[in-house]
């Protein structure tokens, strides 16, 4: 980029300098947020609070409004919003996945959601842990899907961090290269701190109310991004001529452009698959599972479905901010996550840029509250009282989650710190990965129980093994492993994500030895759930037998 | 609304496929068909005020695929309801 040759061009004050108004409506914010944080306990407060189910689920309560407000708050992170712009500004139309990948979720969480709600809902399943615990009798089955769960969910925590440092690195309050570390870090402890803190004595309701605050601030940012920005550049059509210029030219890779504008033949495969896989892997996340089972009842889940992908719409106009920053010749210090925060910085009036920054920092609390209670729930339910302590009480088994809830976003914490960036981003591309081999256990166990939980087991680790060595081959440009997210797909030889291909892999390896197994009549393990349990709804007594009150005169007598 | 299905309302055994079910799927189907078939939208023309057919379209899908879901949607719950309420309406 020109900007990147000529600092002394860059609007003074951009960097380095902190501008007042912006990081004073920002901390306004920030504040307000914090105090419905700890208001939120006493929000819709039940009678007997000290449950894993209070605590960690809300209660299942919640309408089709607040359940749309806290998806919509926990899948649209932060890390999205600052990482899906980053891609186009880099590559142009591979970053545009994002959207047929969300997509996609929707259709598959009507599909397969509703079944769990209901299933847990007449057992007291928790996570989806639980759940497989109790279809296939096999603790083991469920302590490596538990694993699996937690592992994914830490770096994705840690991702959040990452989001906020953007916002304070352009705002001037993460501090130089130069000073020292605690000074250097000292906003983002404090805001972990309080996060901490609200999480730990309001539970699930605290993300859930201030997720209002989070995307009311996101709609309007947008909303206003999308009109003003534009407009200030020329029109869209100037945008995409820059771009597509920008874009033709060599790239990291020697003899290949930066990237394109639209999707070309080679990699075809790679956005498509990735589309999917992701989709597959997003409602399978401990913090999906979380949000969709606090839930009042199953139509809420599928209303919510209609309703969601507004953030979709949200997130498509917002991958187009970084064809913006390529236009504006945004200064992005060799960082493209910078991007849209120094758009912003550049583009919109001091204070209105503290507004924007406000609605990233906030909207990386509330995914990291449910991320770090959903991995607390599933420590406490599937290794604590699995495993150590089986005869806990509800009373214990909240205690515990509430602090696991704040040791792991303290893992994360110590994570982002001492650690690289990419060791984070890494991690949550072989996250995404790992989530995605739990899926035939849950989603096959959601339908059928033809699968054996020793072949469901041995799937998820090849799954595992192969999807992790594969990331691990991937080089870069800037990086030796884990370089990317796409291999070359061993017998079709086009290029595509390597968490699909694990998982077709995985599926192969559990039909092949439930086939095996149940022809050596190994013992399958105990089903404590009947076919009724999948169908069963709010207010049913008794699953789906029962008769709701007929709509018609001709009803029945009695009932 | 016009009346529901008859097969649906029969208190017999019930089929497992049944033509709402059928349109319910095709409802669901539909957008991974769209979206998995990138080389029927990565081209840059048309272009809608200035963006690339690559982008509009692919963003048209939400509002299409949202549509299809509520559809669907619409579909379960009547079977649902003519179900379990015997003859609906």
């Amino acid at each position: 980029m020109s900007r990147l040759a000529s600092p002394a061009a860059l609007a003074a004050g951009a960097h380095g300098g902190v501008n007042g108004v912006t990081l004073a409506v920002f901390v306004f914010f920030f504040l307000a947020v914090t105090v419905m944080g700890f208001l939120a306990a006493r929000w819709r407060k039940a009678e007997q609070s000290a449950s894993l189910d209070e605590w960690g689920l809300g209660g299942r309560s919640f309408g089709t409004w607040i359940t749309w407000f806290l998806l919509g708050g926990d899948l649209y992170t932060a890390y999205t919003f600052v990482a899906v712009p980053a891609a186009i500004y880099a590559a142009g139309a591979s970053g545009f996945f994002a959207v047929p990948y969300t997509i996609l979720v929707y259709p598959l969480i009507f599909t397969f959601l509703p079944r769990l709600w209901s299933v847990s809902h007449k057992h007291g399943y928790v996570t989806t842990s639980d759940f497989v615990r109790g279809r296939f009798g096999s603790k083991g089955l469920s302590l490596a899907m538990a694993l699996t769960g937690i592992l994914a969910t830490m770096p994705y925590i840690a991702l959040q961090l990452v989001g906020i440092q953007a916002v304070l690195d352009v705002m001037g309050v993460g501090g130089g290269e130069h000073t020292n570390w605690f000074v250097k870090d000292l906003p983002l402890l404090i805001a972990f701190a309080v996060l901490a803190a609200y999480t730990y004595s309001s539970g699930l309701r605290a993300p859930a109310l201030i997720a209002f605050v989070k995307d009311g601030l996101i709609y309007l940012v947008l909303a206003v991004a999308i009109i003003y920005i534009p407009v200030k550049l020329g029109g869209f059509g100037h945008i995409f001529d820059a771009a597509g210029k920008a874009l033709a030219q060599p790239g990291a890779v020697p003899g290949k452009p930066r990237g394109e504008l639209a999707s070309g033949p080679h990699n075809q495969w790679a956005y498509a698959t990735l589309a999917l896989g992701s989709a597959l892997a997003l409602f399978m996340y401990p913090h999906s599972i979380t949000a969709t089972l606090s839930s009042r009842s199953r139509n809420v889940i599928r209303r919510n479905t209609t309703i969601l992908p507004l953030y979709s719409l949200m997130l498509g106009f917002l991958a187009l901010l970084g064809f913006m920053a390529i236009k504006a010749g945004t200064d992005i210090q060799g960082n493209p996550q910078l991007a849209v925060p120094q758009l912003f910085e550049d583009m919109f009036p001091s204070w209105f840029a503290g507004v924007a920054f406000a609605a990233i920092g906030i909207g990386a609390l509330v995914p990291a509250a449910i991320m770090s209670i959903a991995a607390a729930n599933l420590f406490t339910r599937n290794v604590y009282k699995d495993f150590l302590r089986p005869e806990a009480t509800a009373e214990q088994e909240h205690k515990v989650a509430k602090l696991v809830s704040l040791l792991l976003k303290f893992g994360a914490l110590a994570f982002v710190l001492t650690m690289d960036k990419t060791v984070a981003i890494n991690f949550q591309l072989l996250g995404g990965i790992w989530i995605l081999q739990t899926m035939p256990a849950l989603v096959g166990g959601l339908f059928t129980r033809w699968f054996h939980r020793w072949a469901l087991l041995l799937g998820w680790a090849v799954g595992m093994i192969y999807g992790t060595l594969a990331a691990y081959g991937v080089a870069s440009p800037t990086q030796a492993h884990f370089g990317g997210s796409s291999a070359e797909i061993p017998g079709i030889g086009e290029i595509g994500y390597i968490g699909l291909t694990a998982f077709v892999l995985n599926v192969a390896v559990a039909v092949v030895f439930t086939f095996a197994l149940k022809a050596a009549k190994a013992p399958e393990g105990t089903d404590e759930t009947s076919p009724a349990d999948y169908t069963a709804d709010l207010g049913d007594a008794d699953a789906t037998t029962t008769d709701l009150p007929p709509a018609t005169a001709k009803a029945p007598a009695g009932h | 609304m016009p009346e529901p299905e008859s097969p649906a309302s029969s208190p017999e055994r019930r089929p497992l496929v049944t033509p709402t079910r059928v349109v319910a799927a095709v409802c669901l189907v539909a957008p991974f068909v769209a979206m998995l078939w990138v080389s029927s939208y990565a081209r840059i023309e048309p272009r809608l005020a200035g963006v690339p057919f690559f982008y509009w379209y692919q963003m048209l899908w939400v509002p299409v695929s949202t549509a299809l879901t509520a559809v669907a949607y619409m579909l379960v719950r009547r079977e649902q309801r003519a179900r379990k309420g015997g003859v609906a309406q």
